[in-house]
């Protein structure tokens, strides 16, 4: 893990400067190894980190093995059980906590909620692509085609380019408060034009009426909860991943300040 | 003075500077020329008639060279720390953004006029017909464009990536406008009214007004030092 080597490596500045505030975890310490600074990783972490991985095999069981196979589409059906909740936790829960978190930074400027949009937007992103990635999966056989300008695929695609973009804005800034002001901004601006990209391109499919790819999947009982049960674990794991995140850029942060504490004295 | 006629102040300014170096205007419609330059060798002859290709090739020379212009705009401010100035003003944060708006917007338009000639002789268009229409488009996408592009603009300046990263950030966020402009320029040229394109100006409209008021509300985090 990056935060057991990061917090390793600059050890003996943090020990020199106040005492604790490294990283514990791993057997990476040296005699000092109990800090009671609060960075200790907590049990409930632990319990959810494994609650989402077994909820995340157990999703891959059910798809995999216990779904009945779809009549028409075969087989290739079943990555449908996680493409769907990638795509609903990258374009719900991800990107809006990115907005939301850029508002409540601009009003409160606490690096923290600069921290968790970042983390948040990086997990979007991620899920983004997977859905991405899983989508020409299944369409190649299905519609014959990896790509079709759907809206829902292309409104995807934007949203995609919107949050890159906004990684990249935030790697090219590296002073903490002038990132977090920057990369918020975008940040709102970038959430509210998602649903005039979906509108504009719906328009667009709509008057060229070329195209129509309705889903349609009746899906039997079996299936609904393969997938229900699939959405809650990508949940989980979003949820697992956005906290080990935070608390590794919150870890990153506390060490930069540790740093300049040294050098100042 | 008023509120806007404090902005009209900043925009003057830009004008002026304008004016003397020709430097901003001047470039983009070079670029604008050759974006339609090297489409032109992307698509059969043929297809150079359809109304269906036109509006692609004009709005995205439109779309690069008005990034081109958008670039410049906060590059003169950062030259001599005349940002740190323009900031010191006694006037609302709103109003600088304004003035700057209004500035890349005259300039934004005047580039997209020249384009728009410069196309319809290379692409066989009669402006005459539909120079009302097409101009009320041109004017709705560029608010939406320089509304949104000001705030970036501001927002890319300091960084040491800002020549990449503005268009990085504006295009995205900028595919609404471009499709709006293009179907509806498209139901133009097909001989539409602007009534049959209706749906999109009302979308231009929209993105206009909350972009604008978007953009005035953060444009004060954008420049903050």
């Amino acid at each position: 893990m990056t935060t057991v080597s990061r917090g390793s490596s600059v050890e003996h500045d943090t020990q020199a400067a106040v005492a604790g505030g490294g990283s514990s975890g791993g057997g990476a310490t040296t005699a000092t190894a109990v800090h009671p600074t609060g960075a200790e990783r907590p049990l409930w972490l632990d319990v959810l980190g494994v609650a989402a991985i077994a909820s995340v095999l157990v999703a891959l069981y059910g798809a995999i093995i216990w779904a009945p196979t779809e009549a028409v589409m075969g087989h290739v059906q079943r990555i449908f059980y996680f493409h769907m909740p990638s795509a609903w936790v990258a374009l719900g829960p991800a990107f809006t906590i990115v907005f939301i978190c850029s508002i409540v930074y601009l009003v409160k400027k606490d690096l923290r909620y600069d921290r968790i949009a970042g983390a948040s937007a990086e997990l979007g992103v991620l899920f983004t692509t997977i859905t991405l990635l899983t989508g020409p999966l299944w369409a190649k056989p299905i519609w014959g085609a990896y790509w079709t300008w759907d809206p829902r695929l292309t409104t995807t695609l934007v949203l995609w380019f919107i949050y890159v973009a906004y990684l990249m804005l935030r790697s090219s800034i590296t002073e903490g408060h002038r990132r977090a002001r920057l990369s918020a901004v975008f940040g709102i601006v970038g959430w509210i034009d998602v649903p005039i990209v979906f509108m504009s391109i719906r328009w667009w499919r709509t008057i060229h009426p070329t195209l129509v790819t309705g889903e349609g999947m009746n899906l039997d009982s079996s299936m609904q909860a393969v997938l229900v049960f699939a959405l809650g674990a990508i949940s989980l794991l979003y949820v697992y991943l956005l906290v080990v995140r935070v608390r590794q850029l919150d870890m990153g942060s506390r060490i930069d300040r540790l740093r300049q504490q040294s050098h100042l004295r | 003075m008023g509120f806007l006629s404090q902005a009209w102040v900043i925009a003057r300014k830009d004008i002026i500077g304008e004016l003397r170096t020709r430097e901003t205007v001047l470039s983009m419609l070079l670029f604008g020329f050759l974006v339609i330059l090297i489409f032109n060798f992307g698509i059969e002859p043929g297809l150079r008639e359809e109304n269906l290709v036109k509006p692609g090739v004009l709005w995205a020379a439109f779309t690069f060279a008005g990034i081109l212009g958008l670039n410049r705009s906060f590059i003169a401010e950062k030259e001599n720390d005349c940002l740190q100035g323009l900031l010191l003003c006694p006037v609302d944060r709103s109003v600088i953004y304004l003035g700057k708006f209004f500035g890349n917007f005259i300039f934004t338009l005047s580039m997209g006029l020249v384009v728009f000639l410069f196309f319809s002789v290379l692409y066989n268009v009669n402006l005459v017909q539909v120079a009302l229409p097409l101009g009320a488009i041109l004017v709705l996408t560029t608010i939406g464009f320089t509304a949104v592009g000001t705030l970036f603009s501001a927002v890319s300046v300091g960084l040491k990536t800002r020549d990449v990263i503005l268009s990085i950030l504006l295009i995205p966020v900028m595919v609404p406008v471009v499709l709006a402009a293009a179907k509806s320029s498209g139901r133009v040229l097909d001989g539409d009214s602007l009534a049959g394109a209706g749906l999109w100006l009302a979308l231009l409209v929209v993105y206009d007004v909350i972009f604008l008021t978007v953009a005035i509300m953060l444009f004060d985090y954008a420049v903050e030092e």
